[in-house]
This record gives C-alpha cells, structure tokens and sequence, in this order.
C-alpha cells in the first residue's frame, strides 16, 4: 500500500455458518479514508463470496476450533467472522 | 396491590427473545410527572441531595415511594405484575440511570450488555419506560433479540456494528420494555426534534424463580415430549414458542439456543424433564451411560 496515496477499509463480515458463501447476519466496516462510502443501513453483501467478487481481499477467517469437553453448547460471541480489507484512493477528490 | 400476573405465553416469549414490550401502560398525565422526575434526578445526578435515590439491595415494594409518579409506573397493576412473574415480588432493587439524549445528538452506542460476565441460570431484570412517543427513525433503545442467553463481556460485543434483526424501539408514550440482563442493546442517535427520555431500573431476585407467572394455562401448553420437530408439532404450545429463530442465527445457532432455552424453561418451570426435540435428553441419558456427570451439558 501507498501510503500516500491509499488508505485501508476494513470490513468484518458475520455469516450463517463456516462456509465462505453463506449467506452474511451481521456486518461492520471502518474506513481508514474517512467517511465510509458503504451504505451503513444496508447489507453490503449477501454473502462473503460476495464481497471478494467486488475486490475486498480476505484476510482472517475465524478458526474452526472443536468445543471442549463440557462446553460444547455454551455459545458466546459469533462463530463465523470472516475479515477483509482493500485500499481506497487518498485523498479523495 | 393490584397486580396482572403474564402468561405462560409471555414468559415463553421472554425466554425465547429475552425482551417483553408492555405498550403504553402509563397514561399521559403519569408520563408528563415521571418525565418531570426524571430531569429532577437528572439535575442532581451523583450528588447527596439527589432525589428518589436508591440504596442497592432495597426491597421492591420500598423503591420510589408515593408520590414519586416513576414509583406509580413500576406499581401499575400490568408492570408490576410483569416484574413478579419474572423475579418475584420479593426482588430487591439494584440500580436505576436516566437516560437523556439531546435532540440532534447522532452517536450511536457501542453494542453492549449490562454489568459483567453474567453466568447463573437465574437472572435480574431490567425495565426501560419512556415517558414520550418515540417516532419511526428516532431512536429509541436498539436490541438484538434473542442474544440474552450467550456469555459475553460488556462491550465485547461492540465489533458487530449492524445484525440481522437488530431492533431500534419506536412506540408510543407510557411504553416499559423488560430486558433479561443479559441481552445486548445500546443507545441509539436521537435525529428528532425532542431530547429523548428513558428511565431504567434494575432489580434483582432473591428467591428462585420457579412458577411465578399465572400458570393456569401451564399444564395445557405443555405437550412433553410427544412434541418433537421431526415428529408432530403443536402450534401455541411452549415448545413452539421456544422455537423461535432470529434473522442473526445460522442453524447450528440456534439449535444450540434451543437447548439453552429449554434449559432456563427448567429453571422456571421446575420441570427437570423438559425438553425442545431431544436435545437435552439425549446427551443426558448417555452421561449416564459413560457415568460421567449429567452436568457436563450444559
């Protein structure tokens, strides 16, 4: 990234379950540009194969981990997080 | 006192969604008082002569005494019948906040649930009146239903800054929501015209919370496990009720709430034998076979 030039946006994305193409329950996004240009009402995507067809690049997908012994039906924060990023022009004309 | 106990319906549904809506309980002149008494608290926030002020562990029936006209909403026969059903009419007082948010002001709180890691089956209740009409797009307190039963911290749920099915309560004047202590919401911006009022009040049980509501239809909305989803199903019955998804949860979400929700319908109902489709029951008889504790599964 050009520094001068760039800044990233990060997107998280929630989805149904561990598959990249389910469908998305929860998103955010922060935009290091700036105002975000996405829409903050509406689902950006409707599934995480979605967003890497507009151009975000993947960059973590939630491990899948085996419950332990005694824990396996405590549910806590979201499983399915999938992280993305891309760079946006800087500064924006 | 006067009181309109809830029924099995109205727990199932709190159990389910972890939220109850009592829409506009308080008549006008009682939410122009209590709003008065809000910004009278409010002016004194945090200093010796606040009024209406609450020590911690106050039993209920000596919160807010005549003629604070906050007390007068939490003694309305439908609001003060909802918080017996839920923690008994032996609940001890916690803490109360008065939530003001300018007219204008567009900050949108973090996603959060109250106090800190929560991890007993019994839990606290917390009710939001708001003593004016809330507008669609004006704000109003955003919940997520149906998150109650998950343990988390706080603000540990403030990434997720949009979810599928998030609610921002609009409604109209006199309205109290119940929260299960648990369940995630934040404050959302007020784009309106008007400062926006809410009073909270958290009050905690001290005897178990087994039976409390009017359970005279109880025996009749309980199926046993003749109920079973890949068997026969009974609409309006508690397994029903208790079934209910929400647009955020994938499947393996909410099969798991599932067997969260029939276990806290156990806590309630004193019934150690309930179930939703097997779930528990299955992992319970074949701990017994291992000889490993039952309550591995939890």
């Amino acid at each position: 990234m050009d520094s001068s030039t760039q800044r990233q946006e990060v997107l998280i994305l929630w989805l149904a379950h561990a598959a990249l193409d389910a469908p998305v329950v929860g998103w955010s996004h922060w935009s290091g540009a700036g105002e975000a240009e996405l829409d903050a009402e509406a689902t950006p995507y409707a599934t995480g194969v979605a967003a890497l067809a507009d151009g975000w690049r993947l960059l973590q997908i939630t491990p899948t981990v085996a419950p332990s012994s005694g824990s396996g039906s405590k549910e806590t924060l979201l499983r399915h997080e999938y992280v993305f990023e891309r760079f946006v022009p800087w500064p924006r004309s | 006192m006067s009181t309109t106990l809830l029924s099995t319906r109205q727990v199932a549904e709190f159990v389910a969604r972890g939220f109850l809506e009592l829409p506009a309980v308080a008549d006008p002149d009682l939410c122009a008082a209590a709003q008065a008494e809000m910004a009278a608290i409010l002016a004194k926030w945090g200093r010796p002569d606040r009024p209406s002020a609450t020590v911690s562990g106050t039993p209920l029936d000596d919160v807010l005494p005549e003629p604070s006209a906050l007390g007068a909403v939490l003694r309305l026969p439908a609001v003060r019948g909802a918080i017996d059903s839920l923690v008994g009419p032996e609940a001890v007082f916690d803490h109360d906040f008065v939530h003001m948010k300018p007219a204008g002001d567009r900050d949108r709180q973090a996603l959060h649930c109250d106090a800190a890691l929560d991890s007993t089956t019994g839990f606290d209740i917390q009710l939001f009146f708001f003593p004016h009409d809330i507008g669609p797009g004006e704000g109003g307190t955003g919940f997520v239903p149906g998150t109650h039963l998950r343990d988390v911290h706080t603000t540990d749920v403030a990434r997720y800054q949009h979810l599928a099915g998030e609610r921002s309560w609009e409604g109209p004047a006199g309205t109290v929501l119940i929260f299960h202590q648990s369940l995630w919401h934040r404050g959302m911006p007020n784009p309106s015209a008007q400062d926006r009022w809410m009073y909270k009040i958290r009050l905690n049980p001290t005897v178990p919370q087994v039976r409390r509501w009017d359970t005279s239809d109880l025996d009749a909305v309980s199926p046993g496990h003749s109920d079973h989803v890949f068997a026969t199903t009974t609409p309006d019955t508690v397994p029903a009720w208790l079934r209910r998804g929400e647009p955020w949860m994938g499947p393996s979400d909410h099969r798991l709430e599932l067997m969260a929700r029939a276990r806290l319908w156990r806590h309630l109902s004193g019934d150690d034998a309930f179930d939703i489709d097997w779930y528990l029951t299955r992992h319970e008889q074949r701990s017994h076979l291992d000889g490993r504790a039952s309550a591995d599964v939890r």
